[in-house]
């Protein structure tokens, strides 16, 4: 059962190659370079044939799992389906040069132009960057953006960020690294942001605060407008990060909330595919006042002209990358945006939210639950009595492996002991939300029975669970050969 | 056991006090709570440490964990084999340190003794 | 219009009526009215499938197709098609970040196989899993400096990419660096006295080879000189260069990054790209972001799982050295398809062929009345810097009008300056090039 598959350098056989190319066909010229810049040795790269290279990454992908094997309700990274016509529309931008002259990438700004248009629209701001090229960067560029306001406004003392203890790790991360201190916010026991405890904490250091909503406990933050006079009025400003938008998507807009700063996941709400980790991209919103600091260029359209890109932004925080941003993945959510309309992207956050509290409702009674609401798009879910009977979140997850399903996101939130956050996302049958539910209540029964069998999965896996320890203790990050005898 | 020839903080350092030469470590609470420890990040001899400053941070596989000196004082050596080998201090917390100080004054009024400590994290 | 939310619904109404609820607005009473959007989102019906494609076709994108001799950062080359066929399997780009190894070997192999053609590539110990692209790679190196020597004094050539330069900037103004740029001399080649000079403190310089106007550094001298002052060189290298000049690691950098595009992934406007960051041994753990590592299951089978995670933000938190929570992934599996199927020998020819039509490319356009060359005892790989009695400008318009796109004027990022970024690749074969300096003999 258990297997490894070979690593391309223990195929590769001197001499083969998979890639040929054209002959010289201009004068070769001898010393070109001076000899103590040219390598003396061959590259150690591995020599592949055609064949055998296509073979060995079809193997590699049949040892993977994506959305297109099956229901992946990884809590948090909203891993709905990735429709195919937008996979194939990118290609023709494909050749353009991101430094061609203005006038020959007007498809480009007209596209990034256009969409920066519908996003404000969605999430009620006044201006969009698509530079950010994911979640953490764009959390990164907005933070930076707060920080470029205080400081035009000579309000150099507002150093500190509130970051609810529910946040994402990206947050406080993405605050120091903007130069800012985080001050954590606790949650109620109801899961909502702790209002007096706020109130405590901000002032006249408060630069901003951080807030996810719904909230990574899948929970929508009710006081959501005191909240935020509580931070305007202690001049402070309000950033949303993006990563739950996928549960209000035509039924609230953080702009409305109170939001002067917002960044999206395109990959998650926008539906544009993880590809295995990224690309993925971040596009940041704005309110009016904050426009002057964004990423230079900004594309804007002037007296009904074509989209164009200004460079000429003097309060701009400058570049947070090269370029413009992921173009593709730009691409291929505007093309998701168009395809469903206004319309059709309320009924996806609807049935995102639907097919959250189906999967909530059928399984709090077997498992707990880390708060008795009606959730978002996403429910947190904990063992529950299934702890009683040496039955940890792993074990859970990882039987569900067996059972053909991606595991929830688990151990996250920290606030939740144990936690398990399933995601379904809108683009999940009846059908495979009644069988992960299944798949959730045999786990529970055979906790009860054969709580080994548990411990023991996934057994229908290439691997086993894994040393972690190992790996970390001593660790093995490449390939060496071992030395000829 | 919890050893007798030293002292203990509450964010669970052990300091084994001779003179103005100070032993720390952690105590087997921390490394139990810690889980698989798979990293130890030492601090450099000679660098300079306020009380309450952290020294030196453990990892483990899925935490994280600041080491702090309650004591003002700087370092003069340090325990390399937990580079190679940072399980010794899952295996015998009491007998491998992670650094010795030289303090000034050691004021152990903030220090708990082991009945102490072990009546503060039962 | 269409959602892809296959329910119909009939199956949504039954799903709310069994979890004791009337309609989708029950769902949504925890929004207080007042933050309700009380009207339809402003935007165009949903699109058909055929009227999208229609849509996108609409778009003029000739340009593309245009001869090319630009490049100053990004670089047209021939991708092989295995490398579009893995990238199509859907079991890659559907996935997301392998967290649950048990079912993500493959992704997991993948990028431990990319980490360790990385290393192979620069002469470096250890690589991760990618970041953004080269100029977000070169500030995560700016990053690690100080994570390695606690010090944040940067040395930054001035032959350093423009808009990495602009990044760095940016990063450096929030996160409290302290840069000194390091000027290029009459050669084009950074300045080593004054790296010297500034060296006090500093905790490494960053160094671009071949350089923005396209000249080859030597990284030794650099090296050694910071290494005498207990500070690190951080290289940001072209991958197709090192199929013939030196490796980094082989020239003395502790940390080697770049922009990995040129690694068969398409142009695209600028994006998705890939920054590499390798590193020597001693800096492993300063890497950011995501690395793989080796392991075994508890029957010893071969097993990779995410590795080395307490440095990340996820754990770290504020402590963190970087903020970065994802690869480049994909593009991380295309730089992998793309080293395997050239293979050293491959890469040494796609090399080859760039350094042999950029200086075909050079010695034709010397050959034209006025055209200097501003770093000519310099070498250089696949770019150089002309310059010309002509106006850059209106030079590279007449050129568009017969069908060309011309080499980059450096006005663009630096005002007033009167040269030409020239760049040849495979792709430019020595029809186009002859063709090409016969349209701008004319347009001179």
């Amino acid at each position: 059962m258990r297997s490894s598959a070979p690593l391309l350098f223990e195929l590769s056989k001197t001499g083969r190659r998979a890639a040929d190319l054209p002959p010289m066909d201009v004068p070769e010229l001898d010393g070109l370079l001076p000899e103590e810049l040219v390598a003396k040795e061959p590259l150690p790269l591995p020599e592949m044939s055609e064949v055998e290279l296509i073979r060995h990454y079809t193997r590699l992908s049949r040892r993977n799992f994506g959305v297109d094997n099956g229901s992946y309700p990884l809590g948090s990274c909203t891993m709905k389906y990735n429709p195919k016509i937008n996979e194939q529309l990118p290609a023709c931008f494909n050749k353009l040069h991101p430094l061609l002259d203005e006038l020959d990438l007007l498809p480009v700004w007209e596209l990034m132009h256009a969409l920066g248009e519908l996003l404000c629209e969605l999430c009620g701001m006044d201006q969009f960057t698509h530079q950010p090229a994911a979640g953490a960067h764009g959390e990164l560029t907005g933070l930076m953006l707060i920080k470029a306001y205080h400081d035009t406004r000579l309000d150099h003392e507002r150093n500190e960020i509130l970051v609810p203890d529910a946040a994402h790790g990206t947050n406080p991360a993405s605050a120091a690294l903007a130069g800012f201190k985080t001050i954590e916010v606790p949650s109620t026991a109801d899961g909502d942001v702790d209002i007096e405890a706020l109130k405590a904490l901000v002032g006249p250091r408060t630069a901003g605060l951080m807030l996810t909503n719904p909230s990574t406990l899948g929970l929508f933050e009710r006081n959501i407008l005191e909240i935020s006079n509580i931070v305007h009025d202690a001049g402070g400003l309000l950033y949303y990060d993006g990563a739950n938008m996928n549960a209000i998507m035509g039924i609230a807009r953080p702009g409305d909330m109170g939001f002067d700063v917002v960044h999206l996941n395109l990959h998650k709400t926008l539906s544009t595919p993880h590809g295995g980790g990224g690309p993925g991209a971040g596009s940041v919103g704005v309110k009016k006042e904050l426009i002057p600091y964004l990423p230079a260029p900004v594309i804007l359209k002037r007296h009904g002209g074509p989209a164009l890109p200004d460079y000429n932004r003097p309060l701009s925080i400058g570049r947070v990358k090269a370029f413009y941003g992921n173009f593709s993945v730009l691409v291929k959510a505007y093309a998701y945006v168009l395809s469903l309309g206004g319309a059709g992207l309320k009924q996806a956050s609807e049935n995102a939210v639907l097919n959250a509290n189906y999967v909530q409702h059928h399984l709090k009674g077997e498992f707990g639950l880390a708060n008795d609401r009606v959730c978002m798009h996403e429910c947190v879910l904990t063992p529950g009595p299934l702890l009683e009977r040496g039955i940890h979140t792993t074990d859970i997850a990882k039987a569900l492996i067996d059972r053909g399903f991606h595991p929830p996101t688990i151990y996250f939130p920290l606030i939740v002991p144990e936690a398990m956050m399933f995601e379904p996302t809108e683009t999940e049958t009846r059908e495979n939300l009644d069988e992960l539910i299944a798949a959730m209540l045999d786990i529970a029964e055979v906790s009860k029975t054969d709580p080994e069998a548990l411990h023991r999965a996934p057994e229908t896996t290439p691997i086993g669970r894994p040393d972690e320890t190992r790996a970390a203790r001593n660790p093995v990050v490449r390939f060496v050969a071992e030395p000829k005898e | 056991m919890t050893p007798t020839d030293r002292k203990y903080t509450k964010e669970h350092e052990w300091l084994l006090i001779s003179g103005n030469e100070v032993k720390m470590g952690i105590t087997d609470h921390a490394q139990s709570e810690l889980g698989d420890i798979v990293f130890v990040e030492l601090p450099a001899v000679g660098d300079s440490f306020a009380a309450g400053d952290s020294f030196a941070v453990v990892e483990s596989i899925k935490a994280v964990s600041n080491i702090y000196t309650p004591l003002a004082g700087a370092v003069v050596s340090v325990n390399d084999a937990l580079e190679d080998k940072p399980e010794l201090l899952n295996e015998a917390p009491y007998e491998n340190f992670i650094a010795v100080f030289e303090v000034g004054q050691v004021d152990e009024s903030e220090l708990l003794d082991a009945a102490a400590y072990e009546a503060f994290i039962s | 219009m269409r959602s892809y939310v296959p329910n119909t619904i009939e199956e949504q109404n039954e799903m709310l009526h069994a979890i004791g609820m009337e309609n989708m607005e029950e769902l949504f009473e925890a929004l207080p009215e007042n933050v309700r959007l009380k009207r339809p989102l402003k935007m165009p019906q949903g699109l058909s499938e055929l009227e999208l494609s229609a849509y996108f076709d609409s778009f003029d994108v000739s340009a593309g197709n245009l001869p090319l001799f630009r490049g100053a950062g990004a670089y047209r080359h021939h991708i092989p098609a295995v490398v579009g066929a893995v990238l199509s399997r859907s079991e890659f780009y559907t996935a997301y970040t392998p967290y649950q190894a048990e079912m993500s070997q493959g992704l997991l192999q993948s990028i431990f196989e990319y980490q360790t053609m990385i290393c192979e590539l620069t002469g470096m110990d250890a690589s991760n899993a990618s970041v953004y692209d080269g100029a977000t790679a070169c500030a995560e190196a700016m990053l690690m400096l100080r994570g390695a020597t606690r010090k944040s004094k940067v040395l930054v050539s001035a032959g350093l990419h423009p808009e990495y330069r602009a990044t760095l900037n940016t990063y450096a103004r929030f996160a409290g660096f302290e840069l000194v740029e390091l000027p290029l001399n009459e050669l084009g080649l950074t300045e080593l006295s004054s790296l010297e000079q500034n060296i006090n403190d500093a905790a490494g310089a960053i160094i671009q080879s071949p350089n923005f106007f396209g000249c080859v550094e030597d990284l030794a001298p650099a090296a050694n000189l910071l290494h005498e002052n207990k500070a690190l060189l951080v290289a940001v290298v072209n991958p197709i260069s090192l199929g013939i000049l030196k490796r980094p690691g082989d020239a003395g950098a502790d940390i080697a990054v770049g922009e990995g595009q040129p690694l068969g992934m398409p142009l695209s406007a600028g994006g998705p790209y890939l920054g590499f960051m390798a590193a020597k041994q001693k800096y492993m753990r300063n890497l950011p972001g995501r690395i793989v590592g080796q392991t075994v299951d508890a029957e010893g089978t071969r097993a990779f799982v995410l590795t080395l995670q307490a440095r990340e933000q996820h754990i770290r938190r504020e402590k963190a050295a970087s903020n970065i929570c994802s690869n480049q992934s994909l593009c991380a599996l295309s730089a992998g398809v793309y080293l395997a199927a050239m293979g050293p020998q491959g890469l040494k020819e796609v090399a080859t062929l760039c350094l042999q039509k950029a200086h075909y490319l050079r010695d034709g356009l010397l050959s034209l009345k006025g055209m200097s060359e501003r770093y000519p005892n310099t070498p250089f790989f696949n770019e150089f810097v002309m310059e010309s009695q002509s106006d850059t400008i209106l030079l590279n318009v007449r050129l568009r009008e017969k069908g060309f796109v011309g080499g980059l004027p450096l006005h663009r990022y630096f005002p007033g300056n009167g040269g030409i970024l020239y760049c040849a690749t495979e792709m430019n074969s020595r029809n186009e090039i002859d063709a090409f300096l016969n349209a701008l003999e004319v347009s001179l």
